[in-house]
């Protein structure tokens, strides 16, 4: 368990409906839903959830703070926001699971080998860098992440996306040396810190 | 020229649907003056369209046939048919109404005889039927059987064709009167009651339900209708889009009520009425009948739990803890409905002959419009406020009822407006 984990369990105890009001965002309004299910009949992905938003709801409600925490379900939104047009009771649904996401991933609770949590980590490495998103990296990063036999396969599958990309110029194969980046990059290093003490502070209070 | 005394001690009720028609009758009956304005061509209101009523599953006719009987025992009571109020000044005590009369061209000769109607061959939709599946009526007609007063009305779209002198020509009482005008008149008045009810909310705007879509999603009010043995299929309960019998029929409580998008209140009557349109299926199918209703929480308030026991204890009536997220057609024409049971998150897909959409009630009246100020609250209903001075609201114009509160709040309204005319004749402080 991660410190942070450890002192979230103990500042709010049994009481995880608190918990996500306090520190997930938009948490506040998990506790308007009411029940109607709307959100998970209209989820387009619906059927590869393990918990719909509305089951997800009553877990954080009735206490089940492991399973939602280390549930695959946020995960899988898409952000579509069928969900959110459709409450009735206008809950932000989407930025609640995207919410949740990150809060799990912050205690370390996350499920590990969850695709779209891999990626998403893929995606912030390689941004946070160089401050500019190296393209070829992050594709290749992608193709790779399953292992070295498949990366091989997909990027043969792949290969004539790429190349029509670099003949009309919209990928630079000499990306691969290091590539362009943000032009102050301690700048944007220190921009970044700052940014992480700041939402240090706000989780510590 | 029509020709109605009224003072300023005199009560103006506006609407005469079951509402309008209590609080005029409670009124005049206590010996005071009241005019009673209707915009259409009967009073009676939304009630006269319900094939039966929650909870004694009776027919409207009877309680309708009650107070008709009151009011024409009564010498108090003026009855405009045909009248709608556009403008409204002053202040209580001293109201100032100006009153639109549209035409009947037909005089009190009338005597229901039918002829003019079966003389006319226009046809029109019929409003009475909600115009559903394509319901017609003639252009000289009887809106419905108990329509009060019981006279025909010739539809000012046949005025100058042959059919207009058709209905004249077929009149043995010389009650067809061609040459009626629209009048306008002012009406001074003491206190006003609006009693003006409520208009079913518009399906087309809840989308994803398919309604302008989808041959058999229909409305509750349109189910109201086919039940009824006058009613366009003349009681049958068929799916519009092949005329099979519809015996596998689903109920989705709350289309377009609780909910932001549409209307945020809860129209309240809307599951008792499910609940008793699911009898309707029973009594056409009996053990053949295959009914669910999809809902988020029954609200059968009251003494109105006994009604749903029953329901409930039916074998055949399967209650889904869900707000269905959509409906499409399948090939065989069938409205599917598609969610997730909050009663074990499970997914369903599930298909019905027919659905009916409970729809909500909004009123029918915009009261920020009046001309005068009033107090609405935010869903658009009048307020018991103050300021709102001599102008009291009856019935649903006040609140999503049914009949029996409706009636409550018409008697409770005509006691307040009493005591404003009482002010003005110097009869209580
Ligand atoms: C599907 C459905 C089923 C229902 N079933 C039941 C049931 O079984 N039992 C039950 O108790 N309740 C039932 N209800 C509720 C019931 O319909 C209402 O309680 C009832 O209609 C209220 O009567 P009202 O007089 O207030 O309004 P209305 O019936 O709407 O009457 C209003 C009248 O005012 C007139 N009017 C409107 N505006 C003007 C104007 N500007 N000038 C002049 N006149 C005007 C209208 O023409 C109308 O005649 C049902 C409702 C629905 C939607």
């Amino acid at each position: 368990m991660s410190d942070l984990n450890t002192a979230m369990v103990e500042k709010y105890r049994s009481n995880f409906l608190k918990e996500v009001e306090a520190n997930v965002e938009e948490g506040d309004w998990v506790k308007m839903c009411m029940q109607c299910g709307v959100c998970s009949g209209s989820c387009p992905l619906g059927n590869a959830w393990e918990h719909p938003p509305q089951e997800i709801f009553m877990m954080i409600r009735a206490g089940k703070r492991d399973e939602v925490l280390s549930s695959s379900s946020m995960w899988m939104c898409t952000s579509c926001y069928n969900c959110i047009v459709r409450c009735p009771r206008e809950l932000p649904i989407t930025h609640i699971m995207h919410g949740l996401a990150h809060y799990a991933k912050r205690l370390g609770l996350s499920p590990k080998e969850q695709p779209t949590a891999k990626f998403a980590q893929l995606f912030w490495d390689n941004l946070s860098k160089d401050g500019r998103v190296n393209e070829l990296k992050l594709g290749l990063a992608l193709y790779f992440m399953n292992g070295f036999g498949e990366g091989i396969k997909t990027s043969l599958k792949m290969k004539d996306i790429g190349l029509g990309m670099v003949k009309t110029k919209r990928m630079n194969v000499m990306e691969i040396l290091g590539g362009h980046s943000v032009k102050d990059k301690s700048g944007f290093h220190a921009m970044l810190k700052k940014a992480a003490e700041i939402e240090e502070a706000k989780i510590q209070k | 020229m029509t020709d109605v005394i009224a003072t300023n001690e005199t009560i103006l009720v506006v609407g005469g649907g079951i509402s309008g028609m209590t609080a005029a009758l409670e009124a005049s009956e206590t010996g005071k003056q009241v005019v009673l304005v209707e915009k259409n061509p009967t009073v009676g209101g939304r009630v006269s369209q319900l094939y039966k009523y929650f909870p004694k599953l009776c027919f409207p006719t009877c309680g309708m046939e009650i107070n008709l009987k009151r009011s024409r025992q009564n010498n108090n009571l003026t009855v405009l048919t045909l009248a709608e109020v556009t403008a409204v000044s002053g202040k209580a005590g001293d109201y100032s109404v100006t009153v639109k009369m549209t035409p009947r061209f037909v005089n009190s000769n009338c005597t229901a005889c039918g002829e003019c109607g079966k003389a006319v061959e226009a046809e029109f939709s019929d409003e009475h039927n909600y115009e559903f599946m394509g319901a017609k009526r003639k252009g000289a007609y009887l809106p419905h059987n108990m329509a009060y007063p019981q006279r025909y009305v010739i539809d000012p779209r046949i005025i100058g064709t042959a059919d207009a002198d058709k209905a004249k020509a077929a009149c043995k009482f010389d009650a067809v009167d061609l040459e009626q005008k629209e009048e306008t008149i002012e009406l001074k008045v003491g206190a006003i009651v609006y009693a003006t009810g409520w208009r079913p909310y518009d399906a087309n705007k809840i989308q994803p339900y398919g309604y302008d879509r989808i041959a058999n999603v229909i409305t509750s009010v349109e189910f109201e209708r086919m039940a009824d043995p006058n009613g366009p299929t003349g009681g049958k309960l068929v799916r519009p889009s092949d005329g099979k019998e519809a015996k596998n029929v689903a109920f989705i409580q709350c289309a377009g009520s609780r909910d932001r998008n549409h209307l945020k209140h809860c129209s309240r009557i809307c599951c008792m009425a499910s609940l008793k349109q699911t009898t309707y299926v029973q009594d056409a199918f009996g053990a053949d009948a295959n009914i669910s209703v999809y809902y988020i929480d029954i609200r059968a308030i009251d003494r109105f739990e006994d009604f749903y026991k029953k329901v409930q204890a039916q074998d055949n009536v399967t209650f889904i803890k869900s707000k269905v997220a959509n409906i499409v057609e399948d090939k065989d024409g069938n409205a599917v409905c598609r969610g997730v049971d909050t009663e074990g998150y499970t997914r369903y897909e599930n298909p019905h002959d027919l659905v009916v959409l409970a729809i909500g009630m909004e009123p029918s009246v915009n009261f920020n419009n009046l001309g005068i100020d009033v107090v609405a609250n935010e869903h658009g209903f009048l307020e018991p406020d103050e300021a709102n001075g001599g102008i009291f609201a009856a019935g649903v114009a006040s609140d999503a009822l049914d009949v029996n509160r409706s009636v409550q709040s018409a008697t409770a309204a005509a006691l307040r407006a009493i005591q404003v005319v009482n002010r003005v004749g110097g009869t209580e402080a």
